[in-house]
């Protein structure tokens, strides 16, 4: 592989989990304000709101984690070496 | 196989190095198939010993294997609805008991302590090929469980409900194992990836809260790819109510 396309592959690879992780990371902080002020409001329900609120945020980690696949495949498994 | 952009040594850590077996006129990766075959050994030791003396009053592992068909149970009933569900409790059981089991050996089983000749053990789900395996049944489970339970009617689902929605629910039939498999993959590998960056950086008792938080991320994936399983079949065998 060349120097500028490895050079390329790791800034990209970096690219792609930071800004991949700009969204979810939102996403998330909105979720679990949601699901703090609805045990607060109703803390009977806490065990059902944490239920549904970790398999919410385990999809939204799941886009970060496209970012890091793509960056992975950059990194160890580089289509334009 | 293309040479590391990073000089870094990680922690002994091969990805993209596998142990390749020939078959036929295949290359298959060898090191995947021998810790699957280490997993369903397990899961079939553990269900044969539990349910060969069924006892009225359940004990040990008869107990925890009830729990566990109660808890999928109700994951099936609650997605894929009361009528459909029995036939595909044990499609759904299986995918999650496999996937969690892979994932908790993947982290839990010391391998490193047996040297291959290339590659290294570790969680089959942590290969881009189980997961798309798994995540491609999927896809031909629910499209035999729409077909199977209304005939060519399923195709409705895809007008439904304008006729507006069908390029979106085409491409959504691709892009579900897409990110069923990648999802899966991603968060397996990752957990390795950073277990054995921490381990390299520092070997001792740092690493530990990152593995802890790694079994339960891997629990929750196993979760989520069954109920995900769950929601497609039980929408492809939804019957509107006019």
């Amino acid at each position: 592989m060349d120097s500028i396309t490895s050079a390329a592959s790791v800034v990209a690879a970096g690219l792609a989990v930071g800004l991949g992780s700009i969204g979810p990371g939102i996403g998330q902080g909105s979720a679990s304000q949601g699901a703090v002020e609805g045990i607060a409001r109703q803390p009977e329900a806490e065990g059902k709101i944490r239920g549904t609120l970790l398999l919410s945020l385990a999809f939204m980690e799941s886009l970060t984690i496209y970012g890091l696949v793509v960056a992975l495949v950059l990194l160890f498994a580089n289509p334009f070496s | 196989m293309a040479p590391l952009p990073l000089a870094l040594p990680f922690a002994a850590l091969e990805v993209g190095h596998h142990l390749y077996w020939q078959l036929g006129h295949y290359k298959i990766h060898g090191q995947v198939f021998l810790s699957s075959w280490v997993v369903i050994a397990a899961l079939l030791a553990v269900v044969v010993t539990g349910t060969r003396r069924l006892e009225r009053d359940p004990r040990g592992i008869q107990n925890l294997l009830e729990f566990l068909w109660d808890y999928l149970r109700d994951i099936a009933r609650e997605y894929i609805g009361e009528k459909a569900y029995r036939d595909w409790l044990p499609f759904i059981g299986t995918l999650f008991l496999f996937i969690f089991v892979s994932n908790w050996g993947g982290a839990l089983i010391p391998w490193k302590v047996i040297h291959l000749p290339n590659g290294e053990l570790g969680a089959p789900t942590s290969d881009i090929n189980t997961t798309i395996a798994l995540a491609l049944l999927v896809s031909l489970a629910y499209f035999y469980a729409g077909l199977s339970r209304k005939g060519f009617r399923y195709f409705e689902y895809y007008v439904e409900p304008t006729p507006i929605m069908l390029p979106f629910k085409i491409v959504e039939d691709f892009t579900k194992p897409l990110s069923l498999s990648f999802r899966l993959f991603g968060n397996i590998l990752a957990d390795e990836l950073v277990v054995a960056v921490l381990a390299f950086l520092v070997p001792l008792v740092v690493p530990l809260p990152v593995m802890f938080l790694g079994l339960f991320t891997s629990a929750i994936q196993a979760l989520i790819f069954a109920t995900l399983a769950a929601y497609y079949i039980g929408e492809a065998v939804h019957e509107e109510h006019h």
